[in-house]
C-alpha cells in the first residue's frame, strides 16, 4: 500500500439521537435513547410496536416537493447527512477539482418503502400502475449516484451492499480509493430507511427484534442479561475523507485518521453468528495487521453489540480470544443501545461515533444496563460516558450473510 | 365538463412537476418549460390514465408535449 494518509475532515449525521453530527454526539454522551413508539403506521397487529426513529422527520423541511418525490427516504437521509459533512469541510466546491471526489456510500436494503408502495400499486393496477421512478428509487447504488449528481463529483462512484456491515465496507473502500490515488477526497458512509410496515414485519418474523413495547427506551440493552433482541433504527452517517497532504495544505479541520481495516466472512449461517467467532477473529486480526499495531495499542472498541442474546456473546468471545487480558483494559461500547440498529447505516453512524471518541477523548456509554450477564464480562462503559484519551479505536460491524468488518481509527497527530 | 378536465389536468401537473400554477399555461411544454424529464413525462401520462380511468396508447402519449395537448386530448377522450 502507498504511504498516503487518509483523514476525516467533514462529518454529517441524521440519527434518532440527533439530526446533526454535533447533536448526535451530544445525544450519545448524555446517554439519550432514540427509541419511540411507531406512529406513522398502525402497529396493532405487530409484535414490535416501536423503533429508534429520527424525531419529527418531514421531507419538506429539506427538499422541494418535486425533488422529494423522486427520492426514497434512504436517499433523502444520505443527501441530508452528506450536505452537512460537505459543508463541514469548509471546502469551496468551486475551487476544488470535483473529478477527484469519490462518492462511496451504501445502503443495506435500498428503497424499501418504494418497493412496498409500488408492489401494491402493481397488484392493484397491473404493469401500467408501476411508476417510472420505481427502479431509480429502489436501487441501492442510487444513494451514491444522487450525491454525485447533486454536487458534480466525478470520482469513483458506487456502493457496496453487505447488510449491516454496509456502512463500514463503504468507508473502507473509500479509504482505499484515496490510498490508491483513485481520488483525493471521498464522501463515504451509509444510509437506511427500514421503519416501514413490511420492514418491521420482516424482522419480527425472524424473531430478531425486541418486543419490550411497554418501555421502548430501555429495549436496546446490549450485554445486559435481560436483552431480548435488537431495536430497529434508521438514518445516515457520512464521513468526508481527504488525503492528508491535501487537507493539511488548506488548513482543514481534522477529526481523526483511518489507518486500516479487516474484512472476513463467517461462512457459517445466513443470519446466526458463528458461536466460535472465527470470522470476527479474522477481521480483528486483519485490522490490527493492516494498521500495523498490536493488541495493547487499542484503547477503545465500538462494538457491533446489537442486543441480541447470541450476537453479544459471540462478539465478546471473539474480542477476548484476540486481545487476551488486554480485552479487559479496553473501553468497549455499543452505540446501538441509543441509536437502535440502522442496518446499512449502522457501520457509518458508529464509525462516526468512534472517530469522535478519538477526537474528544470520551467514550459514549452503553445504556440500559441493569443485570450482569456472566458471559458478557468486558468493560462496556455501562450507563455513563467516560473520559479517556483514545489513540487507537476499532469499530466492528457484521452483516447477515456472515460479512465482518473492523475499521481502525487513530487520534489525529501530525 | 371541459373546465373540469382542464383544472384536473393542471392540478396533476402542479403536483407531479412541483411547478407554480401560474406557469401551467396552455402553451407550456412539459420538457422545455416545466422542467420535466423523460421519467416525469411517463408519470404524468400514468396519472392522467388513473385520474380519468382511461388508457392512453404510447403512440398518443408521444404527441402530448404541452399542457394544451393534454387538455385537448383528454377532453376528447372523456367526452
Amino acid at each position: 500500500m502507498s504511504n498516503r494518509r487518509v483523514v476525516i475532515t467533514g462529518i454529517g449525521a441524521l440519527t434518532p439521537v440527533g439530526k446533526t453530527a454535533p447533536d448526535f454526539w451530544n445525544g450519545l454522551i448524555s446517554g439519550k435513547s432514540g427509541a419511540q413508539p411507531i406512529e406513522h403506521f398502525d402497529t396493532s397487529d405487530f409484535p414490535t410496536k416501536f423503533a429508534a426513529q429520527i424525531e419529527d422527520y418531514e421531507e419538506q423541511d429539506y427538499f422541494e416537493r418535486k425533488e422529494a418525490r423522486r427520492l426514497d427516504k434512504v436517499c433523502q437521509y444520505a443527501l441530508i447527512a452528506a450536505e452537512e459533512a460537505i459543508q463541514d469541510t469548509g471546502l469551496d466546491l468551486d475551487e476544488i477539482n470535483k473529478d477527484d471526489v469519490a462518492v462511496i456510500v451504501g445502503t443495506g436494503i435500498g428503497g424499501m418503502n418504494t418497493f412496498y408502495e409500488q408492489a401494491i400499486s402493481f397488484h392493484e393496477h397491473g404493469p401500467r400502475g408501476v411508476s417510472p421512478f420505481f427502479i431509480p428509487k429502489l436501487i441501492p447504488d442510487m444513494v451514491a449516484g444522487q450525491i454525485s449528481i447533486k454536487y458534480g463529483f466525478k470520482g469513483p462512484n458506487f456502493c457496496a451492499v453487505s447488510a449491516c456491515a454496509t456502512g463500514s465496507h463503504n468507508i473502507a473502500l473509500a479509504y482505499d480509493s484515496i490510498k490508491n490515488g483513485q481520488s483525493e477526497m471521498a464522501v463515504s458512509g451509509g444510509s437506511e430507511a427500514p421503519v416501514s410496515r413490511i420492514g418491521v414485519a420482516g424482522f419480527n418474523s425472524m424473531k430478531a427484534m425486541s418486543t419490550r413495547n411497554d418501555d421502548p427506551k430501555s429495549a436496546s440493552r446490549p450485554f445486559d442479561k435481560n436483552r431480548d433482541g435488537f431495536v430497529l433504527g434508521e438514518g445516515s452517517g457520512i464521513l468526508f475523507l481527504e488525503e492528508y497532504e491535501h487537507a493539511k495544505e488548506r488548513g482543514a479541520q481534522i477529526y481523526g485518521e483511518i489507518v486500516g481495516y479487516g474484512f472476513s466472512a463467517d461462512a457459517h449461517h445466513i443470519t446466526a453468528p458463528d458461536p466460535d467467532g472465527e470470522g470476527v477473529i479474522l477481521a480483528l486480526n486483519r485490522a490490527l495487521e493492516s494498521a500495523d499495531i498490536s493488541t495493547e495499542d487499542v484503547d477503545h472498541i465500538n462494538m457491533h453489540g446489537t442486543s441480541t442474546p447470541l450476537g453479544d456473546i459471540a462478539e465478546t468471545n471473539s474480542i477476548k480470544k484476540v486481545f487476551g487480558d488486554h480485552a479487559y483494559e479496553i473501553n468497549h461500547n455499543s452505540t446501538k443501545s441509543m441509536t437502535g440498529h440502522a442496518l446499512g447505516a449502522a457501520g457509518a453512524i458508529e464509525a462516526l461515533a468512534t472517530v469522535l471518541s478519538t477526537y474528544h477523548g470520551m467514550i459514549p456509554p452503553t445504556i440500559n444496563f441493569e443485570t450482569a450477564d456472566p458471559e458478557c464480562d468486558l468493560n462496556y462503559t455501562f450507563n455513563e460516558a467516560e473520559v479517556r484519551d483514545v489513540k487507537y479505536a476499532l469499530n466492528n460491524a457484521f452483516g447477515f450473510g456472515g460479512h465482518n468488518t473492523t475499521l481502525v481509527f487513530k487520534k489525529f497527530e501530525e | 365538463m371541459s373546465q373540469d378536465v382542464e383544472s384536473k389536468v393542471k392540478s396533476i401537473i402542479v403536483d407531479k412537476l412541483g411547478v407554480d400554477e401560474s406557469e401551467v399555461t396552455h402553451e407550456a411544454n412539459f420538457t422545455n418549460d416545466l422542467g420535466a424529464d423523460s421519467l416525469d413525462t411517463v408519470e404524468l401520462i400514468m396519472e392522467f390514465e388513473k385520474e380519468f380511468d382511461i388508457s392512453i396508447p404510447d403512440e398518443d402519449a408521444e404527441n402530448i408535449a404541452t399542457v394544451g395537448n393534454a387538455v385537448e386530448y383528454l377532453q376528447e377522450k372523456v367526452s
